[in-house]
């Protein structure tokens, strides 16, 4: 039964959605009008909203200083890379434990997801020694690797859920069909998981570009991604919010466009399955 | 082509055993249907054959060739499922070339086989459609298409008709029973819980309760000399009644003495008078009896059912018993209260040990 809904209710539920979500915009907002202002402007008591004298120094000093395009890089190639060898492990691993569950299946996806509570800091130091004898530290691939570790679960997780709306005997219709395993999964269960699929790829880039523990401590130099780009501003040289301001624009900017331009997907993702 | 012999076959799902080792052949040509209530192990048995199942003991053969081992791809099977199973994301050209895609056959070859199927089910003109653009009995015959088109020794039906509602169910068990017709030298293994479907379809029926067979063969023989009581009351509707009573005089014929009253005179030889019997009589079988003629039964009417062509009467039940169903023809003109005797021509009498067993096939 659809409930009536007047329009000056209708009107009340906008705003509100309204002022929560620029309540919930508001800091990354305010990051990126600082980045436009001259460092005494960005301390500035009371603080500047919009009249202030916009300039785009910020930018080139960051630019000068640091080469962006670099930490850029590193950030597409370890969020990227560690997505993709992630779904390539997590597709078999979630195909096995929705349509051959075993009487342990659902205590692994317990445990895998157990992983997820233990402070990052307490396996650091092994982590830390381990990569140290492997020669991974400060390496993209060292990166890759314990990125794609830390979210598997999670990719497993939803890649779990998603295929158990699959109905199995389509599976076993392809079997029937002479389909092999790969050809089962790959012609038949993820197209038909591709919502699923696609959101999950995108939750975890968006997972693997924001991390910012794993990717501090262990690059130096060489491997570190825009989280330490972002970092690199903070306080070493006493703290320059313009500056800061617009490293972090520049390191959130690609994220958020593909945000934006996948938000459509991300929604359908996140809700597949609820709605049929 | 086609003759599937299960020898020993069991399976287990953890400690539950829910077919206990069987032994069955099915012959080329065939098409056999596995009936029975629900949760009797006939999906599994279909399952077991089509390999989407391992078998916890005991061997299948296929066509004279071991097939126990063999992935179901490669046994020749091809299989319609009750949710019909389509690819959601292909057309309905794509859903029934699939397997001879991934089979790597010439194109041309899949262009042949998939309109000559789709000629055959009437699917011409949906070739390009989505399976969601289509309605239950069109999708119901894509699927039926998808295993045509792969040209199988052994077709395999999982209850292909439960989806459908009351009219196509009827239309399109007659669609199956043409298909077989077309196709005589292909074996079939149909799946159902429905009576009259598998009366109808059936070259042979295999009755199963509890995962085991309970009696093999034509619909005429299961109605006519049922092997148990099982079947005795799972074929047939109304079911068939059994009177207990005893026997009177054992010998060349059996004369049985009915508990509630009534004697019965079964042309079938028994052994030991005294012993404990079910007299079984299906509904359809009973008449009037004459004024002064000894009645099989006698009783009370609880409910009448007058359909025209026939009447139905229900007994009260005595004590515990299970109680009586006559289904006269005609229109009789009983009432509720009314006191009705009935007899049974000697050879429609069924004759059941105390083990449910049936006198005729001792």
């Amino acid at each position: 039964m659809a409930r009536a809904v007047t329009a000056q209710r209708k009107a009340f539920n906008t705003a509100l959605a309204w002022v929560i979500g620029l309540l919930i915009f508001f800091p990354i907002l305010w990051t990126i009008l600082t980045s436009f202002k001259t460092e005494a402007q960005a301390i500035n008591d009371p603080p500047l909203f919009l009249f202030f004298d916009w300039t785009l120094e910020n930018y080139a000093v960051v630019q000068e200083r640091s080469n962006y395009m670099r930490f850029l890089w590193n950030s597409v190639i370890i969020a990227g890379g560690s997505t993709f060898l992630g779904i390539l492990i997590a597709v078999p691993a979630a195909w096995s434990m929705a349509f051959v569950p075993s009487k342990r299946t659902k205590d692994i996806l317990l445990w895998m997801l157990s992983t997820k509570m233990l402070p990052a800091v307490g396996v650091l130091y092994p982590i830390y020694l381990i990569f140290i004898e492997l020669g991974l530290l400060d390496t993209r691939l060292g990166l890759v690797i314990i990125l794609m570790l830390i979210n598997l679960p999670i990719i497993i997780w939803m890649l779990y859920t998603y295929f158990k709306e699959i109905p199995g005997e389509i599976l076993e219709a392809a079997r029937m069909d002479g389909a092999t395993l790969k050809e089962e999964i790959l012609y038949v269960l993820t197209p038909m998981a591709i919502p699923g699929i696609a959101s999950t790829v995108l939750l975890n880039i968006i997972l693997a570009w924001n991390e910012a523990f794993w990717t501090l401590n262990l690059t130096a130099a060489q491997a570190g991604p825009l989280t330490a780009f972002i970092a690199s501003y903070s306080s070493p040289e006493g703290l320059f919010y313009a500056k800061l301001s617009a490293a972090s624009t520049m390191a959130i900017a690609p994220i958020l466009i593909l945000g934006w331009f996948s938000q459509k997907q991300l929604v359908r993702g996140l809700t597949f399955g609820a709605v049929k | 082509m086609g003759r599937i012999v299960l020898s020993k076959v069991s399976k287990r799902f953890g400690e539950v055993e829910v077919i206990p080792p069987l032994d069955l052949t099915i012959d080329d040509g065939e098409f056999t249907v596995f009936v029975g209530p629900s949760g009797c192990g006939k999906s599994t048995l279909l399952r077991l054959i089509a390999g989407l199942e391992d078998v916890s003991g005991g061997d299948i053969e296929i066509d004279g060739t071991p097939a126990t081992e063999v992935p179901p791809a490669r046994r020749g099977l091809a299989m319609v499922f009750q949710s019909y199973a389509l690819y959601p994301h292909m057309t309905v050209y794509d859903n029934m070339a699939f397997a001879m895609r991934v089979a790597k056959q010439p194109k041309e070859e899949i262009e042949r086989r998939v309109s000559n199927a789709a000629r055959i089910l009437q699917l011409d003109q949906y070739l390009d459609r989505l399976p969601k653009a289509l309605s239950g009995g069109q999708r119901q015959r894509v699927a039926i298409g998808r295993a045509i088109v792969r040209d199988p020794k052994v077709f395999l039906f999982d209850e292909p008709l439960s989806n459908l509602d009351a009219a196509l169910r009827v239309a399109t068990r007659i669609e199956i029973a043409q298909l077989k017709e077309s196709m005589p030298e292909s074996t079939m293994i149909y799946v159902t819980h429905d009576q009259v479907e598998a009366m109808t379809l059936a070259s042979r029926i295999v009755v199963l309760e509890g995962g085991g067979i309970r009696q093999v063969g034509t619909p005429l023989e299961l109605y006519e000399r049922p092997e148990n009581t099982f079947v005795a009351q799972f074929i047939g509707s109304p079911s068939m009644n059994l009177l207990p009573g005893t026997i009177s005089e054992a010998g060349a014929q059996t004369a049985v003495s009915v508990t509630a009253g009534g004697r019965g005179v079964v042309p079938v030889a028994s052994q030991s008078a005294g012993d404990a019997v079910s007299l079984g009589i299906r509904p359809e079988d009973f008449q009037l009896a004459a004024d002064g003629a000894e009645a099989i039964f006698e009783g009370t009417v609880a409910i009448t059912e007058a359909l025209g062509e026939v009447t139905l009467l229900y007994f009260e039940a005595r004590g515990d018993e299970p109680a009586v169903v006559a289904k006269l023809a005609g229109i009789t003109g009983h009432e509720k209260g009314d006191t009705v005797r009935l007899t049974c021509v000697p050879e429609k009498l069924h004759l059941f040990d105390a083990d449910g067993l049936s006198f005729f096939y001792r």
